[in-house]
């Protein structure tokens, strides 16, 4: 470790008591030290990711590890205690449900499945959820195809009918707008024309531009045959309309961005430094 | 029979979920079928953390690069945990929820996951910012197109846009840049969008029913694995 | 004072776009870390300097509003938090303002997740909306959570017939059957409007995919500004209302303010936030403009050449 290392690591942990004992004198009130230091942790930690934008770092570095860590064990703790002690538990024993405080559900339940009570068909997932644990070991780990299957299965199931129904089916009908929009003849029309933004011309361009945007649009995707002719001016048309739908989505990822980093700085400006309200 | 048994597993579990929409008799089944898709992605997410245990282990066992950093996955995996799972400083029974108020994992939730999650994603801002500096060019027509809609985007969701374009009459307000940016998500973004996701949705559903057929079988790996 | 440090903010970041500008028409490109120190001064100084706008909601905003604010008193609406520390900053204010309206208009709000951090980002709406502005209102009664369940697609799948199989408890393990807001609910198709809010995968698209197309039960969204592009195609025909990112949510919180005198004090943290996006929207056009100067003088250049 250089000499600069370490004065760095001795300045950034001066910081942080110096940080944690302003913050417990403002705070005050009952654990206003445990307060104070979590707030300062949550702080040093912000701060540590945000150095890599200078460049990475030994502190980076540990911030990142403990999120890695961290979040791993979160999502098993809350999968744990609200899957398998909520659904599987009650399901197979009432001891263990007991034990949980759970209310048990497993006897006397829907159907007898191929003479097997109810609750021995709950070990199928158990089975199944040992059998993927298998990737760990190397020459087991085969066997965690079968779970696999039965995941890719029922998502390749769910999927096909929801998506033919709702991103194509429903997609395809609400494409079919009326090109005439409140159509009172052509004198009527041309006496209200105007660009405003509720009128009658401006809600007949958008119902085209709908119907010519994703007719075009897919015929782009249609590599099957070659973009010349109609069809390739049809192409070009889509392209347009896919470049704006691409322009809009890039300016409302930077609004989510810039979003990001506000709400960062305000933890730090307000909860941290209390230096607005 | 390595291949053979997860081929029949996935098509036999495919064609209930499809057939048990449409049939109500076999809809509890197919409900159960899926519980235990729900139970089994629960042992998923501790195969990931098994992984994770293994793979820093392994690192710290042999002082591979940055090992030292290892140290610091595993203590705050297991710290997380044990809190998690044995519910420390929980108020009330084992009953009570795991992320209640005032319990230790909840607390590292709070202070640990929280800003470290937040200010990972917050660092896009800055590189955002960067590329639209370095690489949003107008290079061509269609890039002009993009970089326009942008425009009309990004100033038409703050109140500058209004500033700049209020003077505009009614009877061609729709040149108002708010009511543009509105107009441009309405009509050309969502006939865009539309078209993406009918495409998208064909693909899903041929890939799915190659699956259920058997046809797709890059899923199973290969037989050394 | 708070004025002149936002014009005394402002003139320093109009003053380095035109330095950028000027050197960009010399051919002149800058290290990225200073692109880095402007957005940061450019976001930084009107949250310390609290610039906040009026906005008035985008009709597919306002269609969202409209359909909690119609329901007759008493309907059940269920609210799915499914989303996770990096989109709160966006889906928080919509998650609060968004619950804070069902329960002004004493609708019966059924909690739920599919996101594991969905449980704790939900505590925070507890704490800061629920118990501080609606005391009165009882777990159980007005309002449950029903917590987390691992699944994804697996769990929409589920509760669109039986709700019950996949909820037998709520997150403190109360039974089903003693929770009177609960009565009279077999599945999805017997609430009145379902509300999800989020970004990621699951989300609104799974929600109107699973349950929302199936059931014709009314379905909105409130998401992050990264996904709402690509839900404008469910509108209104799939989706009832929608809230893009922290502009559809300031612009929820400004209308409610405005038509709930009895909220007139409520925090507003999505309008607070309006000011340093607009800021940095302006900051990040300039740098388009620049960026592209740049790019034309360098192309001259080397065309001489």
């Amino acid at each position: 470790m250089s000499r600069l290392a370490v004065v760095v690591f001795v300045l950034i942990c001066a910081a942080f008591a110096l940080s944690w004992a302003v913050r417990a004198g403002v705070t005050g009130g009952d654990h206003a030290l445990r307060e104070a230091f979590l707030v300062t942790l949550s702080a040093f930690m912000t701060l540590a990711i945000m150095s890599f934008m200078y460049r990475d770092n030994p502190y980076y570095k540990f911030a990142e590890h403990l999120f890695v860590g961290i979040s791993a064990a979160y999502w098993m703790c809350v999968g744990f205690w609200s899957t398998i002690v909520g659904n599987l538990v009650p399901r197979i024993s009432e001891n263990l449900s007991e034990f949980f405080k759970v209310p048990y559900s497993g006897g006397g339940l829907d159907f007898d499945l191929f003479f097997l009570p109810y609750r021995y068909f709950y070990m199928i997932p158990i089975v199944l959820g040992i059998l993927l644990l298998m990737r760990l070991v190397p020459k087991a780990g085969w066997l965690s195809r079968w779970p696999l299957a039965f995941i890719v299965g029922t998502f390749a199931g769910l999927n096909l009918i929801r998506y033919l129904q709702s991103d194509f089916v429903n997609q395809i009908s609400a494409t079919f707008v009326p090109l005439f929009v409140e159509w009172h003849g052509f004198g009527d029309f041309i006496g209200q024309l105007s660009l405003a933004a509720d009128g009658q011309f401006v809600a007949m361009m958008t119902n085209l531009i709908i119907f010519l945007g994703v007719l075009c649009g897919l015929i782009y995707f249609f590599f099957s045959k070659e973009h010349t002719g109609w069809f390739g001016g049809a192409s070009r048309l889509g392209i347009w309309i896919l470049m704006i739908t691409f322009g809009a989505s890039f300016g409302y990822t930077v609004m989510g961005r810039i979003s990001l980093l506000v709400g960062r700085l305000t933890f730090l400006f307000r909860d941290w430094l209390g230096i607005m309200s | 029979m390595r291949r053979e048994i997860p081929l029949v597993i996935t098509i036999f579990v495919g064609f209930l979920a499809i057939v048990s929409f449409f049939s109500p008799p076999l809809e509890g089944l197919g409900e159960d079928f899926t519980l235990f898709f729900d139970i089994i992605a629960v042992f998923a997410f501790f195969l990931g953390g098994g992984n994770l245990v293994r793979i820093h282990a392994n690192k710290l066992i042999k002082r591979k690069t940055d090992w030292v950093y290892s140290i610091v996955t595993l203590v705050g995996f297991f710290g997380m945990l044990s809190a998690g799972l044995f519910k420390i400083g929980n108020p009330g029974d084992i009953s009570t929820s795991v992320t209640a108020p005032g319990s230790l994992f909840s607390v590292l939730y709070f202070n640990l996951n929280l800003p470290l999650g937040s200010t990972m994603y917050a660092l896009l801002a800055f590189y955002v910012a960067s590329a639209s500096y370095r690489a949003f060019r107008a290079k061509n027509r269609e890039a002009t197109v993009l970089l326009v809609a942008a425009f009309v985007i990004l100033l038409g969701s703050t109140p500058f846009g209004t500033l700049l374009t209020s003077w505009i009459p009614h009877p061609l307000d729709i040149l108002q840049i708010p009511n543009l940016a509105v107009w441009i998500m309405s009509s050309p973004n969502l006939a865009g969008q539309r078209a993406i996701m009918i495409g998208v949705g064909l693909g899903v559903v041929s890939m799915s029913l190659r699956l259920i057929l058997g046809i797709e079988r890059t899923y199973l790996g290969d037989d050394r694995g | 004072m708070g004025n002149l440090g936002i014009i005394i903010a402002l003139a320093l970041i109009g003053g380095g776009l035109l330095w950028l500008l000027i050197r960009a028409i010399r051919g002149k490109e800058v290290n990225r870390r200073l692109i880095f120190v402007f957005i940061l001064v450019s976001v930084a100084a009107p949250i310390l300097f609290t610039i906040t706008f009026e906005m008035k909601p985008t009709p597919i905003v306002q269609a969202l509003y409209d359909k909690i604010e119609n329901l007759p008193e008493g309907s059940k609406v269920l609210l799915s938090f499914d989303f996770d520390p990096p989109m709160a900053p966006e889906v928080q204010p919509m998650a609060d303002v968004v619950s804070r309206h069902v329960l002004a208009k004493k609708h019966k709000a059924i909690f739920m997740t599919l996101w594991a951090t969905g449980q704790a980002q939900f505590n925070i709406t507890l704490e800061e909306v629920i118990r501080r502005d609606f005391p009165e209102a009882r777990d159980g009664v007005d309002y449950v959570d029903l917590g987390y369940k691992a699944g994804n697609e697996g769990v929409l799948n589920v509760i669109r017939t039986d709700f019950k199989k996949m909820f037998p408890t709520d997150v403190n393990t109360v039974p089903w059957d003693s929770l009177p807001i609960l009565n009279g609910v077999r599945s999805c198709s017997d609430f009145d409007l379902i509300i999800s809010l989020g970004g990621g995968k699951p989300g609104v698209k799974e929600w109107v995919l699973f349950v929302g197309d199936p059931t014709r039960v009314p379905t909105a969204g409130g998401v992050a500004a990264v996904v709402a592009p690509m839900l404008y195609p469910y509108y209104p025909g799939q989706m009832c209302g929608l809230l893009g990112g922290i502009k559809g949510a300031a612009e929820y919180e400004n209308y409610f303010r405005d038509n709930h005198p009895r909220y007139a004090g409520m925090t507003t943290p999505a309008m607070l936030m309006m000011g340093p996006q607009t800021v940095a929207h302006v900051v990040i056009l300039a740098f388009i403009v620049i960026g592209n100067v740049l790019y034309f003088v360098t192309r001259r250049k080397e065309v001489k050449r």
